[in-house]
């Protein structure tokens, strides 16, 4: 643990730094091919949707001992028209899906469940979804998608700048391809939890970029002025800063979800814990690459087109300052771009220089 | 708030946010003894229950889809369901205009006995019976069809003979039997087949009905109605010239939805608006009958969005589960920030404690004011909202230690990471907030729980932050363990990243 710790410290000094920006195009491509792997997989696969948006009706007997093929032949025998998929959950519960039935031959599926396995009817879990049920929630979900973007992206807008809006909502884009993508690939179950999972995953992925960007912000408020390193290197300097917190607030973050997952998928077999957390966890994984990786690199390619800040690099380039921001900081001597620029007065020399 | 780093905040005012803090908790905990707030209200899937959604279709041009239509339909489920006498049942209308869906949830085993009589959902009408027989189809058999009565055409009377009223597909009840025609129907349990006369008299024109039996002659249930003024006349008039008719031309049939609910014979004209309808009732038909009686006019057709049934059984395991995956998480939450906090880790697991607290606090008071149920979204919710408040301690402390690393001072670091960590939180927890409240807006059932949840949390978290972690981190400067840089401080010059002398050499600027 200290040992990270002391990474951090030297991350944070820039004596320890790892050329996010500089790189970008191998993140680039990285991502490209992923996406395009999550578009293959939808285009070929599709995604597996839950009733939930297909409409059906799922029943769920809680007996032990009771088989499979049991409970096909029972709701077989009740003549429900359609494919019927019977899965069993944990040691004693069989659930058993169907396409949408009438509340008559709901009534018929329950009433042979109970004679076969000889339950009460109240002690069978049933949820009948209507066809065009799914139609109105898979449209709410968009909905909700649009507003989320259009919002989170002025919001943004205000509370950083423009660029950085932009640069959040490419990494928040590229988080929901490449889950979507996984989802489809893997032919994990999509219900409504899912979608919820997913949703929130977006504004996850944007805390992470938000504690990035608000130190990219601050690296490079006066980056022109002191004409010292290139929009990119003091963006650099910032991913590095704070890669460590970003560790730390993803891994916090995943261990409560892990354990959803680990109690929803193990304990509870199937439903809403497994498939919201499923979601969070998938999700949560990309967002924390983006907000590296992608978010980062992304603003600085923008950035670095605005003729302020390409002359910047070329006034950079031409004092032959240009190298990595972690060399010029620990040269003794030459002025480094420093977190606390314009910061009040304390300005001890510090030694940079562990190991 | 004072300005960046000239100041050091005096550690009365971080008392006073403590105190704040410490009334406000004192505040809930006295309201919840107020309300007699016990125990969260659980939700439907974490104690077992029935949720049926339904979604309003318009199913001729009479009836459009509007919202005063809808809550005039809520208005009536309502009180259908309020009649089963199931305690804590809810009816309620979600989001808007066309769009509206009205969401039923009744706890307990009953929920089956709702879904039925929700599920009658169209206009109740009053028909003069024409023709009855048993309801299996005798197309084959000419020879039984039914004398055709007066003004049936041949038309209804081969559509009336076709009719298999033993298929259930032709019991569904379609609302879309026009109020002027004569139409063939099947009884609801499908033992007997109709044709009826236009609708003379319509539900809306029932202004009472109720269960009632006699005991004098044993226990027979019976349904007493009474019509309005223009129900009386109408039915007055509809009674008086049946009741002289022959059988079964006598009987009036009550249809609801299409179907025949009960179709009693008329013994004599009804002109006072008063009416009895007897036969073998149990109980609970002579109930339902007045239930539907009395509340059977919709304004609209629904169709069944979702139907959802949870047994107690699977509710509690639910429920445990949610339990054992967010003490899990807290745990593993708890380990990791004090293995890589030290002592600063006493301070997450004091905030996380003082943030659950409150939450808790919020679930009594919320359940009580609002009628907020925690369900098992809502439960993820809490518990994913544990990182979120976790990681703003991270944002706070990293921010500590790298105002240290510059040289500060604890005391000035603690000061000047706020400041800087305070506009990441902020935005962070509100980029949190804005996808709750537009989840909350967006989606229907138990996404609005998960929303709501995680809203509350986060705001739980923004106050928690500004009013406990921060207060404390500020006075524990002032203590010389933390101060100090004590190895098990968490912000020793080792776990940091720096050497010590540098700390002792920076430490006198401050």
């Amino acid at each position: 643990m200290s040992k990270l710790s002391g990474l951090g410290g030297r991350l944070y000094s820039g004596e320890t730094s790892f050329d996010f920006i500089g790189n970008r195009r191998r993140w680039y491509s990285i991502s490209a091919v992923f996406i395009l792997l999550s578009i293959g997989a939808l285009a070929i696969q599709g995604l597996h949707l839950g009733i939930e948006f297909k409409g059906g009706s799922s029943y769920t007997v809680n007996k032990s001992g009771i088989s499979i093929e049991q409970a096909r032949a029972s709701v077989a025998d009740a003549g429900i028209p359609g494919e019927i998929i019977v899965q069993k959950i944990g040691n004693d519960k069989v659930r058993i899906q169907t396409g949408a039935l009438t509340s008559e031959q709901s009534k018929a599926v329950e009433s042979a469940l109970t004679t076969t396995f000889d339950v009460t009817i109240e002690s069978i879990d049933t949820q009948l979804i209507g066809p065009s049920w799914g139609k109105e929630i898979t449209k709410k979900a968009l909905y909700g998608l649009i507003a989320f973007l259009l919002v989170i992206m002025l919001f943004l807008a205000m509370a950083f700048e423009p660029k950085m809006a932009i640069s959040a909502i490419v990494a928040v884009i590229h988080d929901v391809f490449i889950t979507v993508g996984i989802y489809a690939l893997v032919g994990f179950d999509v219900t409504p939890a899912t979608v919820i999972g997913f949703l929130t995953i977006l504004g996850y992925s944007l805390y992470d970029t938000v504690v990035v960007f608000d130190k990219v912000r601050e690296n490079t408020k006066s980056v022109a002025a002191v004409g010292k390193v290139t929009y990119s290197q003091a963006a650099n300097l910032a991913v590095n800063q704070t890669i460590v917190r970003s560790a730390n607030t993803s891994l916090i973050a995943l261990l409560p979800v892990g354990s959803i997952l680990f109690v929803g998928a193990g304990l509870l077999g199937a439903g809403t814990l497994k498939d919201l957390s499923l979601a969070l966890f998938i999700g949560l994984a990309v967002g924390t690459y983006s907000s590296i990786f992608i978010a980062p690199p992304f603003l600085a390619s923008l950035r670095e087109k605005e003729p302020a800040m390409q002359a910047l690099a070329k006034r950079v380039a031409g004092r032959g300052g240009a190298e990595a921001v972690s060399a010029s900081v620990a040269a003794p001597g030459r002025p480094a771009i420093r977190p606390s620029v314009g910061r009040g007065p304390r300005n001890q020399p510090k030694r940079k220089g562990r190991k | 708030m004072s300005t960046p780093n000239k100041t050091v905040k005096s550690p009365a005012r971080s008392g006073r946010s403590l105190v704040i803090l410490a009334v406000i908790l004192l505040g809930l905990l006295v309201t919840t003894f107020i309300q007699g707030a016990s125990s969260v209200r659980l939700g439907l899937d974490l104690r077992g229950g029935t949720s049926v959604t339904l979604q309003p279709r318009a199913s001729n041009d009479a009836n459009k889809i509007t919202t005063e239509a809808v809550d005039q339909a809520v208005t009536i489920i309502r009180q259908r369901v309020n009649s089963l006498g199931v305690a804590e049942s809810e009816v309620t209308a979600q989001g808007s205009g066309t769009n509206r869906q009205i969401v039923i949830s009744v706890p307990g085993d009953s929920g089956r006995r709702v879904v039925d009589l929700v599920g009658q959902t169209a206009e109740l009408r009053f028909r003069q019976v024409l023709a009855e027989s048993a309801g299996i189809s005798t197309a084959a058999d000419t020879s039984t069809a039914a004398t055709p009565a007066a003004g049936v055409s041949a038309e209804i009377n081969a559509k009336y003979a076709a009719l298999d009223c033993t298929n259930a597909a032709n019991r569904e009840g379609t609302g879309a039997d026009s109020p002027a025609d004569t139409i063939v129907s099947c009884s609801r349990e499908g033992a007997a087949k109709y044709i009826l006369g236009p609708a003379e008299v319509l539900g809306r024109q029932v202004s009472a009905a109720t269960a009632g039996f006699n005991p004098q002659q044993g226990v027979t249930w019976f349904v007493s109605l009474t019509f309005d003024g223009e129900g009386t006349k109408a039915f007055g008039a509809l009674t008086n010239r049946v009741t002289t008719l022959a059988s079964p031309l006598n009987q009036v049939a009550i249809v609801l939805d299409g179907l025949v609910v009960s179709a009693p014979r008329i013994n004599e004209a009804i002109p006072s608006g008063n009416a009895q309808i007897t036969g073998s009732f149990s109980q609970v038909e002579a109930q339902d009958l007045a239930n539907v009686l009395k509340y059977g006019a919709l304004p609209l057709a629904f169709d069944r969005g979702e139907v959802q049934q949870v047994s107690p059984t699977l509710g509690a395991d639910q429920l445990n589960a949610g339990l054992l995956a967010g003490f899990l998480g807290l745990g593993l939450v708890v380990i990791y920030s004090l293995l890589y906090y030290r002592g600063l880790g006493l301070v997450t697991v004091g905030s996380l404690a003082v943030a659950g607290a409150l939450v808790y606090l919020l679930f009594l008071v919320l359940g009580k004011s609002i009628g907020f149920t925690l369900t098992l979204a809502g439960i993820a919710g809490a518990i994913v909202a544990i990182g979120v408040t976790a990681d703003s301690f991270i944002v706070f402390f990293e921010r500590i230690r790298d105002e240290a690393r510059e040289g500060r001072s604890l005391r000035s670091a603690v000061e000047s990471g706020w400041l800087k960590a305070r506009h990441t939180i902020l935005v962070a927890d509100a980029v949190s907030l804005i996808a709750a409240v537009l989840l909350y807006f967006f989606a229907v059932g138990g996404v609005r729980g998960f929303a709501f949840t995680l809203g509350l949390t986060t705001l739980v978290d923004l106050f928690v932050v500004f009013f406990f972690t921060k207060p404390i981190v500020t006075i524990l400067a002032g203590v010389n363990f933390f101060a100090s840089g004590h190895p098990l401080s968490g912000l020793s010059p080792k776990s940091i990243g720096m050497k010590s002398t540098q700390v002792s050499a920076t430490t006198l600027e401050a």
